[in-house]
């Protein structure tokens, strides 16, 4: 520490309120080199559980820690596992879910680059637990450094014979195969993504029969994201109660969460289950940038829903969010301020599940596509105060009727924003103004001609040659001022980004 | 869009790689993504001729070849161009106006989503999130990615490559 | 296939490396090389740390590591420096910083405190 400054990360008020444990070895260790993974205590949680437990004692720490899905549904890891040793097959898959879709969320990979061991590890144990001795993860082909670096991992783990057969003199084999996903977001959805390691369409199937029971190749198998896999060999090491110490009553442990959007210090938090979203804001994210106003924080991807600043004290944990209408969601957080059109948020993510819709089921693809055509009237100025209505009944309609869960929580970004921003929705309807100037058939530019000096870059850089410039001199200018002609205007913003003279605004 | 057919170059030593990967992979379980994902590194998209070699070679019906290839958005049916313009519409990037970036490629290049120049210099797609949100927005051409992109910086970058 | 004993003398031999826990003026510097920091340029960066410290003929009292992500995006390229129990967070690094910080900071011993995250407004 030299003159006040801080010279290490480790001091910041980023740093200093997270709590690492799923993250606990990334930007620490070399993750291409398992003897820096081995010197964390790597690999002892695998030898710990094949020498001293067995699998229902592996299953009852599972249970006892409170650990539940970090993908966004959050159902209790221990559970998953306990249904799928119950069942009796000559072969059970254990799978990792490392196809992350949610736009803005990038825990997983980080993860995976950064402590790709770490999910081995957790699914060897998972393996043992279940009866199983064959792995399948499921990377996006999106993520080549993470593919590079598990493989790396995986011929590591094989030759230290921490892989494969007999693994520590055990009698135990397990084995891992890697298999890329192709970009379908719905393969994130647990049947999808085991139908497309069958080599098939990534489309859903109905439940029951559980994955448990009937998974991947009509085997019992069980699937985890890759963040529950990365706290699994430390509950096993430091024990259930250690775990559970941390969070909520129902919420344990930590939660990896991906910070962008309008905020001062982006990047990836780990926080204990039921912080504050005001301190993750304020304190960790440093508040909103460029002195605007803190709108709404969405979180839980397309699934998700925005949390207003009048809940801004939220506790982030499964049950807290999801009383205000949003979910955990697999850990995206993008921060809105008030330049963000509330209405325009959930059409995009809308236009997102329409898009991702596999179209299986009728709720989903013909139901989100009736929403998004609504939602373009309305941000295009033709909608009308019925269309509220009719979003909400098609919401509850969807929810109440998708197949899987991409279909039943694709109208949430809607309905929380209806919820929370009816206002910004009215104003749309009955004014034809999109108060943040987002939607572009409803708001124009306007140049202020006393603070205009007229350089004409705003002129010069426009595409459509919208600017022409006017006789009037502002006092105390030496050249006339510009002006903007809004039938030709496209609203690029180009203007704005020239003008060194905040001499034209959006209305 | 551009619906144009494009002529299919393959070459005889493509098909021998396809097929001696084929055979590799054959009794993998669920072995028939990873043979098209194969495929496609080797010749750059999935053609119908090159669905059809697959067909044959693991006896699968081509409906379910081309159910697979038009179900996943990482198969392509049309060649790319030499140079690959993708535009991450993320939610960060999103909102920090990456959609006038995509807006303003397709015109100077005047292609949409998946379309290829008739030079095949170029092709464009959107993506989802890169995982670089704290440089929003970002577009990528080929493995360059350009941080804090603005649409009047476009034309600078599509040079480079022109 | 390893024995026991040997993953063991694997064990305590890394965690030396890593924590330089009895190990009077050694250094160990990673650099987050993730894809956001392979994005933001990280790779030239690693290979002026190594370069340098290889130049330098102090290779057997400084380790240079790549590492994944330690979490802040905006700053990246990040290298960080761990010297006995001092941990120094260099953010927005390129080859020329990179190249000051193995000569004032690994070899002359003192931190470069313009790069430190303190000293860098985002």
């Amino acid at each position: 520490m030299t003159d006040n400054i801080i010279t290490s990360l480790a001091d910041t008020s980023f740093y200093k309120i997270q709590r690492r444990i799923a993250l606990k070895n990334c930007g620490v260790i070399d993750p291409e080199n398992i003897d820096e993974y081995l010197a964390m205590d790597g690999y002892m949680a695998l030898h710990k559980v094949l020498t001293e437990m067995t699998p229902d004692d592996v299953i009852q720490v599972m249970l006892d820690s409170g650990l539940r899905g970090r993908g966004g549904a959050g159902f209790p890891t221990g559970l998953k596992w306990k249904f799928a040793k119950g069942y009796d097959a000559p072969q059970k898959y254990v799978c990792c879910n490392a196809d992350e879709g949610d736009p803005g969320a990038f825990m997983d990979r980080s993860v995976l680059e950064g402590d790709p061991h770490v999910v081995l590890e957790a699914m060897a144990i998972a393996g043992y637990a279940i009866g199983s001795s064959q792995g399948y993860i499921y990377v996006r082909a999106e993520y080549p450094v993470a593919v590079k670096r598990l493989n790396i991992a995986l011929q590591q783990a094989r030759e230290y014979g921490l892989f494969g057969k007999n693994i520590y003199g055990t009698g135990f084999d397990f084995d891992i195969d890697i298999r890329l996903g192709a970009g379908a977001f719905v393969c994130g959805e647990e049947t999808a993504l085991m139908t497309s390691i069958e080599g098939n369409r990534g489309e859903p199937r109905p439940r029951p029969p559980f994955p448990a029971e009937k998974g991947l190749f009509q085997s019992p198998s069980i699937l985890n994201n890759v963040e529950t896999w990365a706290n699994i060999p430390q509950i096993i090491l430091n024990g259930a109660d250690w775990f559970s110490s941390v969070g909520t009553e129902k919420s344990k442990g930590t939660k990896v969460f991906a910070l962008g959007g309008k905020i001062r210090h982006t990047g990836l938090v780990e926080i204990p289950m039921g912080t504050p979203l005001s301190t993750v804001i304020d304190e960790i994210g440093g508040g909103v940038p460029n002195g605007k106003k803190f709108k709404a924080a969405q979180t839980g991807g397309p699934s998700g829903g925005c949390i207003p600043a009048s809940h801004i004290n939220v506790q982030m944990d499964y049950e807290h969010l999801a009383e205000i209408g949003s979910i955990m969601g697999s850990g995206g957080l993008i921060v809105m301020d008030e330049d963000n059109c509330m209405v325009d948020i959930a059409k995009f993510f809308l236009t997102f599940t329409c898009d991702e819709s596999c179209g299986k089921c009728t709720p989903c693809r013909i139901g989100t596509k009736r929403m998004l055509e609504i939602l373009d009237r309305i941000t295009s100025g033709k909608g009308t105060m019925e269309d509220i209505d009719k979003l909400e009944d098609l919401a509850y309609y969807i929810k109440d009727n998708a197949l899987c869960g991409l279909g039943q929580t694709a109208p949430n970004p809607v309905l929380s924003t209806i919820r929370f921003f009816r206002d910004e929705y009215e104003a749309h309807i009955n004014d034809r103004h999109c108060p943040a100037a987002v939607c572009k058939e409803l708001f124009h530019y306007v140049v202020d001609p006393d603070k205009c000096i007229g350089c004409t870059q705003c002129l010069r850089n426009c595409p459509p040659f919208a600017i022409t410039k006017t006789d009037y001199i502002a006092e105390g200018h030496k050249l006339p001022s510009v002006k903007i002609d809004n039938d030709k205007c496209i609203k690029c913003g180009a203007c704005i980004e020239k003008c060194k003279f905040d001499a034209i605004s959006k209305q | 869009m551009e619906t144009k057919k494009i002529a299919f170059l393959g070459t005889a030593e493509q098909e021998a790689e396809l097929l001696a990967a084929i055979d590799d992979m054959r009794n993998l379980p669920g072995a028939l993504m990873p043979v098209m994902q194969k495929a496609q590194e080797i010749y750059g998209y999935l053609p119908i001729e090159v669905q059809e070699i697959i067909s044959d070679a693991m006896d699968v019906p081509i409906e379910k070849i081309y159910g697979i290839a038009t179900f996943y958005a990482q198969f392509n049916l049309e060649p790319k161009g030499k140079h690959q313009i993708s535009v991450c519409l993320g939610t960060a990037c999103y909102v920090k106006g990456s959609q006038l970036i995509f807006d303003e490629i397709s015109k100077q290049l005047g292609i949409g989503e998946g379309g290829c120049t008739d030079d095949r210099n170029f092709s464009l797609s959107s993506c989802r999130c890169v995982g670089a949100c704290g440089l929003a927005p970002v577009m990528l051409v080929d493995d360059d990615v350009y941080s804090q992109m603005t649409p009047g910086r476009v034309e600078e970058v599509l040079a480079k490559y022109a | 296939m390893k024995s026991m004993q040997e993953l063991a003398a694997i064990r305590e031999a890394m965690k030396a490396e890593i924590t330089l826990a009895g190990k009077p003026g050694a250094k160990r510097v990673v650099v987050g090389m993730a894809t956001c920091g392979i994005a933001a340029g990280a790779t030239p960066v690693l290979n002026a740390f190594v370069d340098g410290v290889k130049e330098a003929g102090i290779g057997d009292k400084v380790s240079v590591k790549q590492t994944g992500c330690v979490g802040i995006c905006q700053y990246e390229p990040v290298a960080e420096v761990y010297d006995g129990t001092e941990r120094t967070t260099y953010v927005k690094m390129d080859a020329e910083k990179a190249k000051r910080v193995v000569e004032e900071h690994l070899i002359g011993g003192k931190v470069v405190t313009e790069y430190t995250i303190g000293a860098t407004e985002v």
